[in-house]
């Protein structure tokens, strides 16, 4: 059974494809081991299977104590009170005292047991839910291009040529843009890798894919980040909602019906949502990336679930609090959890953007290309934006013969 | 186009001075991880 922090990365995107996973574990009845000397018995074994939530502390609290030992004189003296079961008890739930020659934070965590739930969790639903929604994202981009085609300029292109975007605006796209491809197909290689590609390549084959896709992972997420702020900066007043959006919201953004053009600014409603999706999820996947880029050094699990308790949120959607005392490894497999739904969630979008971009709209792709697009392509999908360059053009053209006009 | 190729060679450069800048910086793995009774090399 998954346990319940995983559920939470569910519930906080709100996706319905993972609401299937959100069962909760079911409470084992009080079991009597006064016939087992308080080892585990058959019904524990059975509890587990049945994937039923149990009390282990009858194991977890079962590590020995040297000051009980017997006398060394004494028959079997010389264990010293601590068996090498309660040993291997105490290694388990991270009770033993260890030292260890590594510098790394949680190097003295020998054995972790939610590492089974994470990889079940990786290994299952995480890219069968996740590989899904990216084929049905395809098939729907597919499907809306078999019914609707290339969405055409209405009127006819006039050969005039509007500025739609400056260079520095075009550098920071295609630097989010471009890092963004390289990381959502390095990241795909490193998730599906064992179940699909090594079975198809094999492993000599993929053990470099591997190994750069991971150094192209690391490393290009940088210029991700830096291509976040770029685009925020040059973006975030444009984007910011008004009433117009309601409008190109109304009639779909004229995407489904030919000659319809709803008003827009600088950006449609559409281009807005992309825009904040891009920004919130592209925050919450750089930070999760951070976290796990610095192993250890940046858990972010323990400190947001306080905050969630704090609202009372996972109280009244039945998860009861949620833990706020992680292991290390446990924020790792939270991060590397979170970051990977994130990105699946991230590249559906972006593939919706992308084909429009490209070939789902004519003249789309000149914006970012070189920059210039037909008036005529303005007029139709950013009419509003048209009439203010159109007004700053003609106030700078008056102002310049005003001060070429010799003074009195 | 030339922005979207710089933007591209911008990637790879950033990416290399990100490996090196961290290595640099004793953020690697080697670094981190290890303490001087570990012998990596």
């Amino acid at each position: 059974m998954i346990p319940r922090p995983f559920f939470l990365l569910i519930l906080a995107l709100l996706a319905a494809p993972f609401a299937p996973l959100g069962v909760q574990a079911q409470e084992a009845p009080v079991i009597d081991r006064s016939a087992t000397g308080g080892a585990s018995t058959l019904e524990d074994i059975l509890a587990r299977q049945a994937q039923q939530k149990l009390d282990d502390s009858y194991r977890s609290e079962d590590v020995g104590d040297p000051a009980r030992a017997a006398p060394e004189t004494a028959p079997l003296g010389s264990l010293g009170g601590i068996s090498q079961a309660e040993d291997w008890r105490a290694l388990r739930y991270n009770k033993a005292d260890v030292t260890v020659s590594s510098r790394s934070p949680a190097a003295d965590v020998l054995m972790q047991d939610g590492g089974m739930a994470w990889l079940a969790f990786r290994a299952g639903p995480l890219i069968t839910y996740g590989g899904w929604l990216l084929l049905g994202t395809l098939a729907l981009l597919a499907l809306f291009y078999a019914l609707r085609g290339r969405i055409r300029t209405d009127g006819p292109l006039t050969g005039r040529k509007v500025l739609r975007f400056p260079s520095i605006e075009r550098f920071a796209h295609w630097l989010l843009g471009g890092s963004f491809i390289l990381l959502g197909l390095t990241g795909l290689f490193q998730l599906f890798g064992r179940k699909f590609i090594i079975p198809l390549v094999g492993h000599e084959a993929f053990a470099p894919l591997a190994v750069g896709g991971k150094w192209v992972h690391n490393n290009v997420a940088w210029a991700f980040m830096l291509g976040l702020v770029m685009v925020t900066v040059f973006w975030l007043v444009h984007n910011i909602p008004n009433k117009h959006d309601l409008k190109w919201l109304a009639v779909g953004g004229g995407l489904f019906s030919k000659g319809v053009h709803p008003p827009a600014k600088k950006f449609n409603a559409g281009q807005k949502i992309i825009f904040w999706a891009v920004l919130v999820l592209g925050i919450s996947i750089s930070v999760s990336g951070l976290s796990l880029l610095f192993p250890f050094e940046l858990p972010m699990f323990a400190g947001t679930f306080d905050l969630l308790n704090g609202t009372g949120l996972p109280q009244a959607l039945g998860f009861g609090t949620l833990p706020t005392a992680l292991a290390p490894h446990e924020e790792m497999q939270l991060a590397q959890l979170w970051h990977a739904i994130i990105a699946f969630v991230f590249i559906a979008i972006i593939l919706a953007h992308i084909y429009l971009g490209s070939v789902g709209m004519e003249g789309a792709f000149d914006a970012m290309g070189s920059g210039e697009v037909d008036e005529q392509w303005a007029k139709e999908h950013h009419g509003l934006w048209l009439d203010e360059v159109k007004a700053k053009a003609a106030d700078a053209k008056a102002g310049a013969n005003k001060a070429a006009t010799p003074a009195e | 186009m030339k922005s979207m190729y710089l933007a591209f060679l911008a990637i790879a450069v950033v990416a290399v001075v990100a490996y090196f800048g961290l290595g640099y910086a004793g953020f690697s793995s080697q670094e981190v991880t290890s303490s001087p009774a570990v012998r990596l090399n």
